[in-house]
C-alpha cells in the first residue's frame, strides 16, 4: 500500500453500542449495535419515523441517547457536546447561516477552532465544490444545488472523523439529485472520510453507499452491501422497501436437500435451501420471493420452450404498461395472486396483451425464502412512496 | 369588456367568466383593487396625520397673541428661540429615552430569549404576562409607580437600608433619601412602560430563527456562548432595531412619566410642549418644538438604521 495517512486523518470507526432513544413512552430507536468502518460510505435507509435521523443525531451529539454509548475512532464521546466532537453534519435544508456570506459560512468551523489564516483552506474547499466565484454571495442568492454544496464544504473543511448527511438531497429535484449523488460519492472517494448518510430514497442509498442499513420501526432490519440487500433480502420489509418483490405464500413439501420444494397455487417451486432465511421443514409455510425483473414471460402457446428446471406459474395478463426501457406486466395467477413482471423491451411478444394466457418463469436460484410469520406487505407502500 | 366603474363589493365574488379566453390585459377593476384596499389607510393618514402636520407647520410660522390672533409671518426665529431656551429639555429627553431604551434591551432580551427558545409550553402564558399591562391604562400604571416609589414605601425603605440610595445620590441620579422626583424615577417609569414594545419585536425575531442554525453552529465547534454571539444575536438584529426604535421614539416624546414621577428638574421636551400648548398658550413655540423634536428623532433614527444595516438581514 502506498497510503501513508494515519487512521485519524482518513476518518475513524463509528461504534454504537446498545444505543437507544425513547421520548416518553415512544421508542424512536431500539437498542442498537452498529459498527461503521473507517472510510466507508454508510447509508441509514428507512421511511420517515423509522429512527434513522435520531440515530444520526445521537452520533452528532445533538440528541442524548437514553441508553448505550457512541464511540468515535475508539474514544467514547457519549457525554461530549456536539462542539467537542470531531463530527460534522450536513443538515437537511442545509441550515446555512443567512447573515454570513458563503466564504464565512465555510470558514465558520475553522474560525471557531481558532485557526487564523482561513483563506487558503476556504478557497481550496470552495474550488472542490466548484463555488469559488460565489464566495461573497449570501446563501439565499444561491440555488438549491449550490447551497447543498456549500453545506458539504462547510462540514468537510473541518476534516471530521465522520461526516453525517441528513437527507442532504431531499430538497433537490430529481435530475440535480442524481448529479449530486455522483458528486458526493466522488468527494467521499477523494477525501476518504467516513460518510454516514441518512435517506428515505432507496435508489440514493444503493447508488452511493458501500453498506446500507435498512431501518424500520427503530430497528435495523438488515445490513449489507446494496446488491446483497437487493438480491437476498432477509425480511419482507427489506424485500418490499428496496425495489419491488413478488412474495408468494407457499407450503414446504420437501426439505432436507439442496433445494426446498414448495407448493403454491398448484405449481411446484424450487428454492435453494441456502437462500431461505427461515428454518423450513416439510409441511411448514414460507414466503417465496422473486424480483420482477428476474421473471420472464412466455405465451401459453410457447409453454414448451420454457427451459427445464425453471420455476413456473401459469396465469393471465391482467395489465401491461409500456414504460420505455421495459414493459411492466401484472399477471394474475390463480391460487397465488398477482405477480409483477418487468420485461426488457427486446423482442416484445405482441401476444402478451391483457387477457392472454402466459407462463411466468424464472431460475430457481433467483428465488429467496422468508419467514411466513411476517406481514407480507410490510414496507410496500413506503417503498413506492420513496422511489 | 366587463369592466365597470363601480368598485368591487366586499365579500367573495363568484368568478363570472370561467370560460372566457385569457385576457391580455388585467381588467381595470382588478388593477384598481390595490388602491381600493389602500384607500381607508390613506384617508386616515390624510385626515389625522398629514392635515394636522400642515396645520402645525403653519402654526409654527405664525406670530401674534391669543387676544390679537395669530398670523403666518414666516417668523423662523421662533425655531431658534425655542431651541435656545429649551435645549436642556431636549438633551434630557434624548438622554432619558436612550437610558430607558438600553435598560429595556438589557431586561427585554433575556426575557424574549427565554420565551422564544426555552419556555416550551409556558410560552403563551409568559407572552400574556408581557402583554397584560396593556389591559390597564398607561396613566394608571404610571400612578401605581408613584405609589411603589413613594418616600415612605417599602422599596425606598429597602434601598435606604441597603445604602443603595447613597450611591445613586452620589452619582446624581437620585436626591437624598428619596426616589420620586429624581431622574431615576422617570427612567424607571419609562423603562417599565415601554418594555413590552421591546420584548414583542425581539420575541418575534428570535422565534423566527431556524433552530437548526443553533445546532449547525454547535456542530461547527461553537460553544453555546459563541453560538449566541455569532449566530443568534446577529440574526435577532431586526428585532433589536425594531425594539429600540419602538422604545426610543415614544420615550423621547413622552411627558406622562416626567410629569408624574419627576419634578421640575426632570422636565422632558414633551412636558414643555404640553405646557406651551395648554398653559402658556404660545402655540407657535409649541408647534416649533414639536417639529424640532420630530426632525431630531428622524435624523437619529435614520443614522441608527444606516449604522445597524438591517437591510441585509431580511
Amino acid at each position: 500500500m502506498t497510503q501513508t495517512e494515519t487512521p485519524e486523518s482518513s476518518g475513524g470507526d463509528v461504534r454504537l453500542r446498545g444505543i437507544s432513544k425513547t421520548y416518553g413512552s415512544f421508542t424512536a430507536v431500539h437498542p442498537l449495535d452498529l459498527t461503521i468502518p473507517a472510510g466507508s460510505f454508510f447509508a441509514l435507509l428507512g421511511a420517515s419515523g423509522c429512527g434513522k435521523t435520531t440515530t444520526l443525531r445521537m452520533i452528532a451529539g445533538l440528541e442524548e441517547p437514553t441508553t448505550g454509548t457512541v464511540e468515535l475512532a475508539g474514544r467514547d464521546v457519549t457525554a461530549l457536546p456536539p462542539y467537542k466532537r470531531q463530527v460534522n453534519t450536513v443538515f437537511q435544508n442545509y441550515a446555512l447561516f443567512p447573515h454570513l456570506d458563503i466564504f464565512e459560512n465555510v470558514a465558520f468551523g475553522l474560525r471557531r477552532r481558532g485557526i487564523k489564516s482561513v483563506a487558503p483552506q476556504v478557497e481550496e474547499m470552495l474550488d472542490l465544490v466548484e463555488l469559488g466565484p460565489m464566495a461573497r454571495r449570501k446563501p439565499q442568492q444561491l440555488s438549491g444545488g449550490q447551497q447543498q454544496r456549500v453545506a458539504v464544504a462547510r462540514a468537510l473543511i473541518n476534516h471530521p472523523e465522520v461526516l453525517l448527511l441528513d437527507e442532504p438531497l431531499g430538497a433537490l429535484d430529481l435530475k440535480l439529485r442524481r448529479q449530486m449523488q455522483l458528486e458526493l460519492k466522488r468527494i467521499q472517494t477523494e477525501v476518504g472520510i467516513t460518510f454516514v448518510h441518512v435517506t428515505h430514497d432507496q435508489e440514493e442509498a444503493m447508488t452511493m453507499a458501500d453498506t446500507v442499513a435498512v431501518m424500520n420501526g427503530g430497528r435495523v432490519e438488515q445490513l449489507g452491501a446494496p446488491a446483497e440487500l437487493y438480491e437476498n433480502p432477509a425480511t419482507t420489509f427489506v424485500a418490499n422497501f428496496l425495489g419491488t418483490s413478488n412474495l408468494i405464500a407457499a407450503e414446504v413439501t420437501e426439505a432436507g436437500g439442496e433445494d426446498l420444494l414448495l407448493a403454491a397455487g398448484g405449481a411446484t417451486l424450487r428454492l435453494p435451501a441456502r437462500r431461505c432465511r427461515t428454518a423450513a421443514r416439510a409441511g411448514g409455510q414460507v414466503l417465496a420471493g422473486v424480483r420482477p425483473e428476474k421473471v420472464a414471460l412466455a405465451h401459453a402457446d410457447d409453454a414448451g420452450e420454457v427451459p427445464a428446471g425453471h420455476n413456473r406459474l401459469t396465469g393471465r395478463v391482467k395489465d401491461a404498461s409500456f414504460i420505455g426501457v421495459s414493459t411492466q406486466y401484472v399477471i394474475d395467477v390463480p391460487g397465488v395472486g398477482e405477480l409483477s413482471v418487468y420485461e426488457q423491451n427486446i423482442g416484445r411478444d405482441g401476444r402478451l396483451v391483457p387477457g392472454a394466457e402466459t407462463v411466468a418463469h424464472w431460475k430457481p436460484e433467483h428465488t429467496f425464502g422468508l419467514d411466513a410469520g411476517q406481514d407480507i406487505s410490510a414496507g410496500a407502500d413506503l417503498g413506492e412512496e420513496a422511489a | 369588456m366587463t369592466a365597470t366603474a363601480t368598485p368591487a363589493p366586499p365579500g367573495p365574488q363568484p368568478r363570472t367568466e370561467p370560460a372566457a379566453p385569457p385576457l391580455r390585459k388585467t381588467p381595470a377593476r382588478k388593477r384598481l383593487i390595490p388602491y381600493w384596499l389602500l384607500l381607508p389607510g390613506i384617508l386616515w393618514l390624510v385626515v389625522f396625520f398629514a392635515a394636522p402636520l400642515v396645520y402645525q407647520a403653519s402654526t409654527s410660522l405664525q406670530t401674534g397673541s391669543l387676544e390679537d390672533g395669530f398670523k403666518v409671518t414666516w417668523h423662523l426665529a421662533t425655531y431658534w428661540d425655542a431651541l435656545a431656551e429649551y435645549w436642556p429639555q431636549f438633551v434630557r429627553s434624548v438622554a432619558y429615552a436612550a437610558v430607558a431604551t438600553v435598560l429595556c434591551l438589557l431586561l427585554g432580551y433575556p426575557l424574549a430569549y427565554l420565551i422564544a427558545l426555552k419556555a416550551g409550553r409556558w410560552r403563551n402564558v409568559l407572552m400574556i404576562l408581557v402583554i397584560a399591562p396593556f389591559f390597564t391604562s398607561f396613566l394608571i400604571r404610571t400612578l401605581a409607580w408613584k405609589t411603589i416609589l413613594a418616600d415612605g414605601g417599602p422599596v425606598v425603605g429597602a434601598l435606604n437600608a441597603l445604602h443603595v440610595l447613597d450611591v445613586t445620590s452620589a452619582l446624581g441620579i437620585t436626591e437624598g433619601h428619596r426616589v420620586l422626583a429624581t431622574p431615576l424615577a422617570v427612567v424607571c417609569g419609562l423603562t417599565y412602560n415601554f418594555l413590552p414594545f421591546m420584548v414583542l419585536p425581539l420575541y418575534t425575531s428570535l422565534e423566527r430563527i431556524d433552530p437548526r442554525l443553533h445546532e449547525a453552529a454547535g456542530d461547527l465547534y461553537a460553544r453555546p456562548v459563541t453560538t449566541f454571539r455569532r449566530v443568534t444575536f446577529p440574526l435577532s438584529m431586526p428585532g433589536v432595531v425594531a425594539g429600540t426604535l419602538l422604545t426610543f421614539i415614544p420615550a423621547a416624546g413622552d411627558y406622562i412619566n416626567a410629569e408624574l414621577l419627576g419634578s421640575t428638574d426632570q422636565k422632558m421636551i414633551g412636558n414643555v410642549i404640553q405646557s406651551q400648548f395648554l398653559r402658556v398658550l404660545d402655540y407657535p413655540t409649541a408647534a416649533a418644538l414639536s417639529f424640532i423634536l420630530m426632525a431630531a428623532i428622524l435624523a437619529m433614527v435614520t443614522l441608527y438604521i444606516r449604522k445597524s444595516g438591517t437591510e441585509d438581514l431580511v
